[in-house]
């Protein structure tokens, strides 16, 4: 069966989904013993990211277990993850 | 765990019992192809370089021969010269000296031509096979295999599937007291923090920082920023949110262990574990840096897919996608697809990966020796006056 999304480490924070995920269905994912599932509260596209667990204001948002950027905003376990509530961390230039 | 594998005079491990041919410079690339077609046993490896070059350049490709043409997985190699080029085959020679690498030389215009060098090479190049013929492979510890990870023709499920099933196969060789490398420094720019997080040492953090920032500062002088619009506005849509993520997919291959050491393009490592090559991202000029670097096998993974081999070391093909899989069958060695089809996990193909690894080390053919693919070129930092 194929599978609706991806967590690639036990650390993260968000999950990516691997085709369009509509907002209400329920995702499970997992490593080995390590199983989360979350409902959508929002449609999540192909390729983007989800939250797992909420996620508080200023947070690291982690995926590949490690910081991709900080929540500018608080986002809710089943959120749409990306740009509007992310920051990057890096070539900040007012931010250095 | 062990592998079979043929112990070298000099004490290094080759997974492969090659005879190779090769010019020191462009002006002979014929007479050597010329050379190993006139004896199937051996294999050839041509390229534009051998003059002009000067500084650091010279340096690189000098390197880069030497750690090639030394390369455990070549028992025996003949060096073909013109005879008037920067690198001929004595400079190349002097080096594989220190390594006690067996070798014969010979050159076009010391030789009177082309038909006589061939003549001269071909001789020389049977006394080769003959010995290469009576070396048989032994056991051998994993910890002793260097393998090279390169990417290419990434698309949007690289960093979900494929990159890290080769990280989980990084790892395992790590765990195992092996060496990973791994390369492409423009694909880790954004991911300096992380990375340099991961180093063994302040001195090695400081490095990660230094050869991201100057391959930045490269792309700066040739008038490109390429941070300043990453991730790109197709990224963003693909669903990539910042400059760490994108990184992040593409370092993944490397796993999660400690960075011990970072080197030079074609730079042999002096520590075990995982390494970063400072490297181009040209797909087979990076695999040449990985061969001169140590590389006994090459796990290449690749979205749209890609056909590519090299002279002496094997290219396992990881594919991200089912589709592409289907598609390039008779190019790709293991399907990372199959972990969005719901028939397999990073960890799953990743030790399948990894189990892949120490087969074709082994001696096991990828699809790309079966093939004939012998890609090869030398990444030249230029000018060339």
């Amino acid at each position: 069966m194929q599978k609706k999304a991806i967590l690639i480490d036990k650390k993260d924070n968000v999950a990516t989904a691997l085709c369009e995920l509509n907002k209400g269905d329920s995702i499970d994912v997992g490593i080995e013993d390590h199983a989360v599932t979350t409902v959508l509260s929002q449609d999540i596209p192909f390729g983007h990211k989800y939250a797992l667990k909420d996620i508080g204001q200023g947070e690291a948002v982690v995926k590949y277990g490690e910081a991709i950027g900080l929540a500018t905003q608080a986002i809710r376990q089943g959120e749409h993850v990306h740009i509007h509530n992310v920051e990057s961390q890096k070539g900040r230039g007012d931010k250095r | 765990m062990k592998f079979l594998g043929y112990r070298r005079g000099n004490g290094t491990v080759g997974t492969r019992n090659h005879v190779l041919i090769f010019p020191t410079i462009v002006c002979s690339a014929t007479v050597a192809q010329m050379i190993s077609n006139k004896l199937p046993g051996t294999v050839y490896a041509i390229h534009g370089c051998g003059c002009g070059h000067v500084g650091e350049d010279k340096e690189q490709v000098l390197r880069t021969m030497v750690g090639f043409t030394g390369h455990p997985n070549v028992a025996g190699v003949l060096l073909v010269g013109n005879g008037c080029e920067l690198i001929t085959p004595e400079v190349v020679a002097g080096e594989l000296a220190k390594i006690g690498q067996r070798l014969e030389t010979v050159s076009v215009q010391e030789a009177g031509g082309t038909t006589k060098c061939v003549e001269q090479g071909t001789r020389l190049a049977e006394k080769l096979l003959r010995e290469a013929s009576g070396m048989n492979r032994e056991s051998v510890d994993c910890s002793e295999l260097i393998l090279g990870l390169e990417c290419g023709g990434s698309d949007a499920f690289s960093g979900l599937t494929a990159n890290p099933a080769a990280g989980v196969a990084s790892d395992l060789l790590v765990a195992e007291g092996g060496t990973a490398i791994f390369t492409e420094t423009t694909e880790m720019l954004g991911a300096e923090h992380i990375l340099a997080k991961r180093a063994a040492d302040a001195g090695v953090g400081k490095k990660v920082y230094e050869r991201i920032a100057a391959a930045e500062d490269k792309a700066k002088s040739m008038g490109m920023d390429i941070r300043g619009s990453q991730p790109s506005p197709g990224n963003i849509e693909g669903g990539l949110t910042t400059i760490e993520e994108k990184s992040l997919g593409c370092i993944r291959k490397g796993g999660n262990t400690r960075i011990m050491q970072v080197v030079k393009y074609a730079e042999r490592p002096a520590k075990r574990g995982l390494v970063i090559m400072d490297g181009t991202a040209l797909d087979v000029h990076s695999n040449t840096g990985l061969i001169a670097s140590g590389a006994q096998v090459i796990v290449f993974t690749t979205g749209r897919g890609t056909p590519v081999g090299t002279p002496t070391v094997p290219v396992i093909k990881v594919s991200t996608n089912s589709t592409t899989y289907q598609r390039m069958q008779e190019n790709i060695d293991v399907n990372a697809g199959v972990i969005i089809d719901g028939e397999g996990t990073l960890q799953s193909v990743g030790q399948r990966i990894f189990k892949e690894i120490v087969e074709v080390a082994s001696g096991k053919l990828t699809k790309a020796e079966i093939l004939g693919h012998r890609e090869f070129d030398i990444h030249s930092l230029g000018p060339v006056l």
